[in-house]
């Protein structure tokens, strides 16, 4: 019986406590039952969501960047394809050993050997690798036929932006680059990484329509970021192709025709304010800042003393000299100060106050009249006209003109230029304007100084019977479209207010400029009678000759360090029957406009109208070879 | 011979086949099954590599079940003292020339087979605890003196097994000794006295922790601090869990376990990749077959006659609680990453075998739930 009580009591205390164990453990299970319905019940949406965050990856598609054409289809930037030799680390047991094998067939230096491996640590195993990019096809098909011994080469075909024409349009199309920090903002696209943005010219001002806009594939990845499969995919718009007024034929034609000179040119259309051809001269190669440029290239470019990074012709800021002189002219006729047969006597030089302003021409021109002073570019007619008139009556027939404001040309970096007036020296320099001042003025120097492309524009204003047409870069098929109906286009633009006759004095002198035997470039004219060509020379000084140098001796421009000689200008206006196009010419430091920048307006004139763009209707845009689109039909 | 004689001590073998409970084997099998389609799902939808391994070792392991089921109670009892001696040497082996797996020194490589003797030691030290306590009268058991050698029993394999370094199963150890200690009559106050004592030794075994060991435990705490470091592991099975909502995702559609953002889904956290197939709902009923088993368990504890089979039943029940409540604790974030196994559904070999020889075992105590084995038994 003991013993019974004894075992009696054992399973007692077994039953009780494996019953309180039993109903603590049923009741842990509870707790699990508890926590599994608070994760999977309550906060399910929060980890539902987390789920497909890990689960999805939206990928950004870029799309297909616009082209840029000239107006007649002329590819002028353009997508070709970029050949690239890529490495998977997965799918090669030794990256060293394939790297080797692969500088047998195309140049792998150190510098990139050390970045592929270091790009190879830094990501997953399955990321294919840059090796080396914008292979040529040689290269890249020899790789490919050697691609079996080469383990975990990929090769690739993607693209990259084209400037077919390297300098030529440098500074018209621009170029594109890398995407730096300030310029992320909204758009995703430009945080791809090796996405590219206009940096300059059209490619920066019309980038956001060259870009097009992003699509996007929603894919599926793995927790180590391996694309499973894609879930859905939305393809971007690609960018439109941008079609400029650019006759691609006629800007080689100038760039080549500037040589070896540092300068700027600039056809228009009179009427439309089609910009024909921007040269800016030297150029550079856009597509250097495309694949990224490299140390000696960027200084190269940044220490050429002719600037080739610099749009001189909206950008280069050089006193008008004589051009600037019809506009003097009108001046005076509007305020009344001057006649078309006042007439003023030429001595070689003129006495103002306590100075002596000279005439280009030492024994002077003797007598003459608004015309003939054109004609000869007599500087003492134009210190008379200036001194009678005022700046502040020049600066606004300039304004008319448009010089001293921007001209909105769709480029970046255009600048302004210079008309001073009265007020505008008081308010920067502080000083009154001295009557001296006005001489100066009137011969196109001192403070005054403008753009190639605004004297263009004034060349262009008055050879269109002085319609305020402004330049445009961009192609639009509106009534100013390829009409070859000038009155339809000069009544868009507003009329600045010039009386016919008072404008057809300053065009006599300008027709008489390429006239011999007096004319300043008559030297330099179109002696094909349909194409004769109106112009104004045009030579602004650099520095003010001293007066110790007026005493000995002036010196020529050829003895003259580069720098110091004078700037040659010219514009232009053809043909005289029936003025079509204009144009303006400068040629840094070329000393005499009318040796200098007269003949290279005089071939540029001679082949636009040979080529004559502007009453060509357009063809379709496409790749358009470059000889093919532009063939004068009535040359010779 | 005499006192052997009530009924059941001397059953023949048919008999005892009979006896078997054959509903525990087809609830044992049920719970595998799923743990088989779990295993296909793991592998993408493929019985390669792990379902069809795991089906041939439960083929084989409910064999050895049932043989182990159906061996008569007392030739366990009389083998549990040697099978505990073995259990140490092997551990002492281990900690000498074991071989390195997971930062650990767990397995002894035997030329055929790679013995992991903790498992061992699972089975051996409640069996072991179960024959010293069956000799131990209700009085003896209330006296220190004879806690002392049961207190032996379970601290040397554990100190054994902390030092390899595997503290998961050491506290399971300790929990399914404390277990049979708690039901062999152990009063209660001296249990008190133990948990209020380690806590306060708490911080003093701080110390003693392997850095990895330091690392989970805090990363328990707060998991999203490092969600890329060793928090990975817990946030993402939490996302796995939560993603799968009520009703699951569908089977083999679990995006987080096929996508690889679950780690080890085909073994410590096959629960949470089950779960986020096929939801709460999935999870309740895998749960519910779970307190089924369990409860089982105690039914045949409590119907032993015997206090080396209640012991024994109650022990190895309340360690397969204990696996059960750390895994699923562990996957859904209630406790800290301990490496614990879900019964009979993780992948693995050894695991699957401790857990059908102590199943075999349970079945053991209710085949043999009317012998009586004298209390002199329990002596060497």
């Amino acid at each position: 019986m003991a013993m019974n009580r004894r075992d009696n009591d054992l399973q007692r205390v077994f039953t009780r406590r494996a019953l309180l164990l039993g109903t603590a453990q049923l009741g842990l299970f509870g707790a699990l039952i508890g926590r599994l319905y608070y994760l999977q019940v309550m906060e399910s949406d929060k980890y539902t969501l987390l789920a497909e965050e890990n689960r999805i990856n939206m990928r950004l598609l870029s799309p297909r960047r616009g082209r840029v054409l000239d107006r007649f289809g002329t590819e002028l930037a353009s997508n070709r394809r970029n050949y690239r030799v890529m490495i998977v680390a997965e799918q090669t047991r030794n990256v060293d050993a394939t790297l080797e094998a692969l500088s047998k067939l195309i140049q792998v230096d150190d510098t990139q050997r050390a970045r592929v491996k270091r790009e190879i640590e830094r990501r997953r195993k399955f990321v294919p690798v840059v090796v080396a990019e914008n292979l040529s096809w040689d290269d890249f098909a020899k790789v490919n036929l050697h691609s079996p011994d080469l383990p975990g080469v990929q090769l690739d075909v993607g693209e990259t932006r084209d400037y077919p024409y390297a300098g030529t349009f440098s500074h018209v199309v621009g170029y594109v680059g890398a995407v730096s920090e300030t310029e992320i903002g909204d758009d995703p696209l430009l945080e791809l990484p090796g996405f590219r943005i206009g940096k300059s010219g059209v490619e920066k001002v019309y980038d956001e329509r060259l870009r097009g806009r992003a699509g996007h594939s929603q894919i599926e990845v793995n927790a180590y970021g391996r694309a499973i499969r894609e879930l859905e995919r939305h393809n971007g718009v690609p960018g439109e192709d941008i079609v400029l007024t650019i006759d691609a034929d006629l800007q080689r034609f100038a760039q080549e025709r500037f040589g070896e000179e540092s300068g700027a040119g600039v056809v228009i259309d009179i009427h439309t304010g089609d910009i024909l051809a921007l040269v800016s001269n030297p150029g550079y190669d856009p597509n250097w800042f495309n694949v990224g440029i490299t140390g000696p290239q960027w200084r190269q470019l940044n220490g050429d003393k002719y600037k080739p990074l610099i749009n001189k012709a909206i950008q280069g800021q050089y006193p008008p000299g004589s051009t600037f002189k019809m506009l003097v002219g009108l001046a005076a006729l509007e305020a009344g100060t001057m006649t078309p047969d006042t007439r003023v006597f030429c001595p070689g030089h003129m006495d103002f106050g306590n100075n002596t302003f000279h005439c280009w021409k030492k024994g002077g021109h003797g007598t003459m009249n608004m015309a003939s002073a054109i004609e000869e570019s007599c500087d003492v007619y134009f210190y008379e006209a200036a001194r009678r008139t005022g700046v502040d009556k020049v600066a606004e027939m300039a304004k008319r003109l448009g010089l001293g404001e921007f001209t909105g040309i769709d480029l970046t970096g255009e600048r302004r230029g210079l008309i001073p007036t009265r007020a505008w020296k008081q308010a920067v320099l502080g000083q009154p304007w001295a009557q001296g001042e006005n001489l100066v003025i009137g011969i196109g120097q001192g403070y005054v100084t403008s753009t190639p492309l605004q004297l263009a524009v004034m060349t262009a204003r008055l050879a269109n019977g002085g319609y305020a047409v402004q330049p445009r870069i961009v192609r639009k098929d509106d009534a100013l479209g390829p009409t070859t109906d000038p009155r339809l286009a000069a009544q868009r633009w507003p009329h600045i207010g010039l009386k016919r006759e008072q404008l057809d004095l300053a065009l006599e002198g300008m027709i008489r400029v390429t006239t011999p035997p007096r004319g300043t470039a008559s030297g330099a004219r179109i002696t094909l009678a349909q194409y004769a060509m109106a112009g104004k020379t045009g030579s602004s000084q650099v520095r003010r000759i001293s007066r110790l140098e007026r005493e000995t001796r002036v010196r020529k421009n050829e003895e003259k360090p580069w720098e110091e000689r004078d700037h040659a200008l010219f514009v232009a206006f053809a043909p005289i029957s029936a003025p079509r196009y204009a144009c303006a010419v400068i040629v840094e430091h070329g000393g005499s406009g009318a040796k200098m920048a007269a003949p290279i307006a005089r071939d540029i004139m001679l082949e636009v109208q040979k080529l004559d763009p502007s009453r060509k209707s357009r063809t379709a845009p496409g790749p358009t070879t470059a000889s093919g689109a532009g063939t004068p039909k009535d040359g010779g | 011979m005499a006192h052997w004689s009530s009924r059941g001590n001397d059953q023949s073998f048919g008999r005892k086949l009979r006896d078997v409970n054959w509903g525990l084997v087809l609830l044992i099998s049920l719970i595998a099954s799923i743990g088989f389609s779990a295993l296909y799902s793991a592998a993408g939808g493929d019985i390669d590599p792990w379902a069809d391994r795991q089906m041939a070792r439960f083929a084989i392991g409910l064999v050895i079940m049932v043989m182990i089921a159906v061996t008569d109670i007392r030739i366990w009892m009389r083998f549990s003292y040697i099978v505990y001696a073995v259990g140490v040497v092997l551990l002492i082996a281990v900690e000498l020339v074991g071989r390195i797996g997971m930062g650990a020194q767990r397995w002894l490589d035997l030329g055929v087979v790679h013995v992991q003797p903790s498992e061992i030691m699972k089975i051996a030290l409640v069996l072991t605890l179960a024959r010293y306590f069956h000799g131990l009268s209700y009085e003896d058991v209330g006296r220190i003196r004879w806690l002392v050698v049961p207190l032996a029993i379970v601290l040397v394999p554990v100190g054994l097994v902390i030092k390899q370094p595997d503290l998961g199963t050491a506290m399971l150890l300790l929990a399914s000794s404390g277990a049979v200690f708690f039901f062999a009559g152990v009063r209660a106050w001296k249990f008190l006295l133990v948990i209020f004592g380690g806590g306060a030794a708490l911080p003093v075994a701080w110390n003693f922790l392997h850095d990895y060991q330091k690392r989970r435990v805090l990363t328990f705490m707060n998991p999203e601090q490092d969600p890329l470091g060793s928090g990975y592991h817990i946030l993402q099975s939490k996302i796995a869990l939560g993603s799968g909502g009520f009703s699951g995702k569908g089977f083999m559609q679990g995006t987080q376990s096929h996508l690889s953002f679950l780690p080890e889904k085909q073994t410590d956290f096959i629960f949470t990749m089950y779960a986020e197939e096929h939801g709460l709902i999935g999870a309740l009923v895998l749960i519910a077959l779970y307190i089924l088993l369990i409860a089982y368990g105690y039914a045949i504890a409590l119907r032993a006659r015997s206090q080396f089979a209640r012991l024994l039943a109650g022990g190895l029940t309340t360690m397969l609680f204990l696996y059960v409540f750390i895994n699923i604790a562990m996957v859904s974030g209630l406790v800290p990453v301990v490496g614990v196994p879900l019964p009979l559904v993780s992948y693995g070999g050894t695991a699957m075998m401790t857990l059908l020889v102590g199943l075999g075992l349970l079945i053991n105590c209710y085949v043999h739930r009317d012998v009586e084995i004298p209390r002199h038994m329990s002596g060497l």
